[in-house]
């Protein structure tokens, strides 16, 4: 079945089973690897991308869910040109393994669109389904904070 | 002061006599160090291993394995800081599996010392030295090793790169080589004029490497300061392409389902349904697994579900009591290991009150973030494999041997990883890629494991059982005698490396309590060897994930017994045995202001546990919150001896405490059938955002030795954690995970 994507601005047209997991439309059909697999369950957000602007986890939508623009951690910045919440990963030197960071940022940007000054507990409550088993947390913390700050005095 | 050139003569001496029991060939083979890997292209210029300058750009290798640890950074600093070069005009590359990239420190990891004094324990050294000189033909990346092992040579590398560039500048301008100077990449004349290596480098090549000597701490501009990571900005915006991320023209997806009863044979499969559904080109029989194949891992994942397998049984015991129960029997045979034996620990001393507890932990999977993958391309008499990998040779040779070809015919690409925590120092992973290429020869395949294939088919952490006796006597501790079994990682892992039969002590069974530098006058530890065919291996920290929950548990138990501060009652017993292990302890009490007393509703614990060269002390802080326990704060502190990257340390002080504390509160795998239980996240949860407490790090330079970073942050965190416990609810945990007996937010 041939289906229309629109991903990070551009239109991509893919002829895939409809319930196949936009995760793996991403990776496997596109080529857009940033977005990661890590458990296929949604127990882990290392799949986070957004659609319309608000985090999804893309090994839960079915090609044929998609119901709205998707954006990737591709599409947020590049190494050339971040945006603010990346910078402010590199600035706090955030990533051990790296794995899980695509997801952590594109949910960090997603809390940060909704709520531009998020609380601790705020963070808590929005990152916790998001796994690092390297145990980066106390860095993602301060980076959206740093972020928070540095988005709103733009 | 070594040179770069002896240093290299001497290990190789020390690992070839010990493979054939002869220093003659051994001599011989020092005069024919490993050849350098580097094939220079055009107008590019090997000078050693480790240093590639073209008249274009400056590559540095750093042939360990990037698994989050910052050790790409730290390498190449290393070189970096000797060379006259800044991080950020150079590449950093992992570069190919090769003999030249051994690890020169694992070998002492290796030996049964406590590691603090190395003169102790030396009884096995003669059968360790061959296992160990077999280990230093490796590539390997663990044990904690890059910075032991790199620190000297990789300097010296630098050194002798840079003075071999002055040479051919002071030739090209007819001056003396110590008239000139170095800075950012270029040779300073006297006059001033500046001569950019990369244009040096054709003439360099044909000059002798020129040694010189390491400068002095007080001249460093890199080390010992914190460097910006090579990998952030790639890993910050999704273009970091870990294994899994891999692509290559015409590339074909497969997935791997192998039998769930582990260790039983795959008797037969029927492919049918699978191979009618969309997408699915092919099914292929592995063996002891089968892959299908088609044009992306998902349809490759939902086709396994549709293959109907006929499985034999575990070699394993059916049921997780008996599991248990065979650990136990292994206290009724002789120890594998008494690796430490001070004064009487048989006689209970006059007036000393004894004291006895009994723990527990279970099997761990090392659940990286990136599910276990690789993609390989045969072409009929070579193959191409791509993968992250803790031992790239241990790769090259068992595909080699899996395919029936050359080692020299299999090309190894090591990828960034998605953790690796030990897992990624097996090959299984890598030598199925291999076996499915095989049968597909011209067609690149990546063959990815699902989070539920990676967590059943683990080499497991070992589960241990401990039995503890001691005796305090006016506030002391006057006696401590351990007994811990489990299955031997070590036995395991090297029959499955390199061959070798299981035999002798396996110091990974007590280390974390063999080893610990504590003054207590009778004082012994007894491991045994439990005869189990649960798949084992190599997790963060190994031994001293085990063991330093059961000492230090049990260290905070003789402490309430003795009517002592525990952190108080530790010190007593570090200062008197090795300093650098009471000023961490000092460090952590003055951190979180310790007082020896909590308000009602909050507890504190402490650790201290020294392992791979490092000691490291953790306070953590408990609080109830609305019926529940929370982690708030945590204290660390650690002595590297050298501080090389204080950020980067940080990291892997905090991230290998998480690591302990994921473990501690919420991990265990257990088996029913010889099958684990346990297969996603949701059964096997880790810690995170709203469950990790607040951390302090500090990183002191008291012991005269580098210590290493990845692991010793990891076994302190579920004893301090469980002391912590305690201290708030009067209960002791002496079984994890902690979640399964106390009320921890989850």
């Amino acid at each position: 079945m041939s289906t229309t994507l629109r991903i990070n601005g551009k239109s991509h047209q893919v002829d895939l089973p409809e319930d196949v997991p936009l995760l793996w439309v991403l990776r496997d059909e596109i080529g857009l690897t940033g977005t990661k697999f890590g458990c296929g369950v949604a127990a882990c957000g290392a799949c986070t991308v957004h659609i319309d602007g608000a985090a999804a986890r893309s090994c839960q939508v079915a090609l044929s869910d998609v119901w709205g623009e998707v954006t990737t951690i591709e599409g947020l910045g590049t190494p050339d040109a971040m945006a603010a919440i990346q910078q402010a990963w590199v600035e706090h030197q955030v990533a051990q393994c790296g794995y899980c960071q695509s997801g952590q940022i594109m949910q960090a940007a997603s809390l940060l669109a909704e709520n531009p000054a998020p609380s601790d507990a705020e963070i808590d409550e929005a990152m916790q389904g998001n796994l690092c088993r390297c145990g980066t947390y106390p860095r993602i913390r301060a980076a959206i904070h740093a972020a928070a700050q540095k988005m709103q005095e733009a | 002061m070594a040179s770069f050139k002896k240093i290299a003569r001497r290990s190789f001496l020390i690992g070839s006599a010990a493979i054939v029991g002869g220093v003659a060939f051994g001599a011989y083979y020092v005069s024919r160090p490993a050849p350098n890997p580097l094939k220079p292209g055009d107008g590019e210029v090997a000078f050693n291993p480790f240093v590639m300058i073209s008249d274009r750009k400056i590559t540095l290798i750093a042939p360990r394995a990037e698994m989050g640890q910052g050790v790409h950074t730290t390498w190449a600093a290393l070189i970096a800081e000797e060379l006259d070069v800044t991080l950020e005009q150079v590449e950093v590359l992992h570069g190919p599996a090769a003999k030249a990239y051994y690890n020169s420190a694992l070998m002492s990891e290796a030996l049964p010392s406590t590691g603090y004094d190395k003169s102790r324990f030396m009884h096995s050294l003669g059968e360790l030295l061959g296992q160990a000189g077999k280990l230093l033909d490796l590539q390997v990346t663990g044990g904690s090793t890059s910075m032991k092992d790199g620190f000297e040579r990789m300097r010296l590398a630098g050194a002798s790169a840079r003075e071999t560039l002055k040479e051919a500048a002071a030739q090209r301008l007819g001056v003396s080589r110590g008239q000139l100077s170095t800075k950012d990449g270029t040779v300073v004349a006297p006059d001033g004029a500046e001569i950019a290596y990369t244009e040096l480098a054709a003439d360099a090549a044909r000059l002798e490497p020129v040694d010189a000597p390491l400068r002095p701490r007080s001249e460093w501009r890199l080390l010992g300061k914190s460097q910006p990571r090579v990998d952030m900005a790639d890993k910050a915006t999704g273009t970091a392409q870990f294994g899994i991320d891999v692509r290559l023209p015409g590339m074909k997806f497969a997935a791997l389902k192998a039998n769930p009863h582990l260790g039983g044979a795959m008797k037969g499969f029927d492919a049918a349904a699978a191979l009618q559904m969309p997408g699915i080109e092919r099914v292929a029989d592995l063996g002891d697994a089968v892959a299908a194949v088609g044009r992306n891992t998902w349809l490759a994942i939902q086709a396994l579900e549709a293959i109907e397998f006929d499985w034999g049984a575990a070699p394993i015991p059916a049921s997780q009591e008996d599991i248990s129960a065979a650990i136990r029997a292994a206290f009724e045979a002789k120890p594998n290991s008494t690796l430490r034996d001070d004064g009487d620990a048989e006689t209970l001393p006059d007036g000393a009150q004894e004291v006895t507890a009994d723990y527990e932990v279970p099997y761990l999977a090392h659940a990286t973030m990136e599910p276990l993958n690789a993609t390989a391309l045969f072409d009929g008499s070579r193959l191409q494999i791509w993968c992250g990998s803790q031992g790239p040779m241990l790769v090259r040779d068992h595909c080699a041997k899996a395919l029936g070809i050359a080692p020299e015919q299999v090309e190894v690409n090591t990828t960034l990883m998605g953790g690796g925590f030990g897992r990624r120092g097996e090959t299984d992973f890598a030598v199925y890629a291999a076996r499915l290429a095989g049968q597909m020869p011209g067609t690149p395949v990546q063959l990815t494991w699902s989070r539920e294939e990676d967590m059943t088919h683990d080499f497991y952490r070992p589960a241990s059982v401990a039995r503890f006796r001691g005796a305090v006597k006016d506030g002391k501790a006057l006696l401590l005698d351990g007994q811990i079994a489990g299955q031997s990682p070590t036995a395991q892992a090297m029959k499955r490396w390199i061959g070798l039969p299981p035999s002798g002590p396996d110091a990974a069974l007590t280390d974390g309590a063999f080893n610990q530098p504590y003054a207590i006058p009778n004082y012994r530890i007894r491991g045994y060897a439990a005869d189990l065919q649960i798949p084992v291996g190599f997790w963060r920290s190994v031994g001293a994930s085990i063991n330093g929950f059961f000492m230090e548990c049990f260290v905070d138990e003789l402490a309430h017994a003795a009517g002592a501060d525990p952190l108080a009652f530790r010190l007593e017993l570090a200062r008197q045995e090795w300093a650098p292990a009471a000023k961490v302890l000092e460090a952590v009490r003055e951190m979180s202001g310790w007082t020896g007393t909590t308000p009602e509703g909050v507890g504190r614990g402490v650790a201290m546990t020294y392992s791979f060269g490092t000691p490291v002390a953790q306070v953590i802080e408990v609080a109830e919150e609305d019926g529940l326990i929370r982690l708030r704060k945590a204290w660390i502190a650690a002595d590297l001896g050298v501080g090389l990257d204080p950020r980067n340390l940080e990291a892997q002080m905090f991230g290998g405490m998480a690591y302990g504390l994921s473990a501690a509160m919420f991990g265990e795998i257990t088996f029913a059938d010889g099958a684990a239980e346990q297969v996603n996240f949701p059964d096997y949860d880790a810690i995170r955002m709203h469950t990790m407490p607040q951390v302090e790090v500090r990183i002191l330079e008291e012991q005269p030795h580098i210590g290493g970073a990845g692991e010793p942050g990891t076994p302190p965190a579920a004893p301090a954690l469980a002391n912590a416990l305690f201290d708030l609810t009067g209960k002791r945990a002496r079984r994890l995970p902690l979640a399964r007996d106390f009320d921890l937010l989850a």
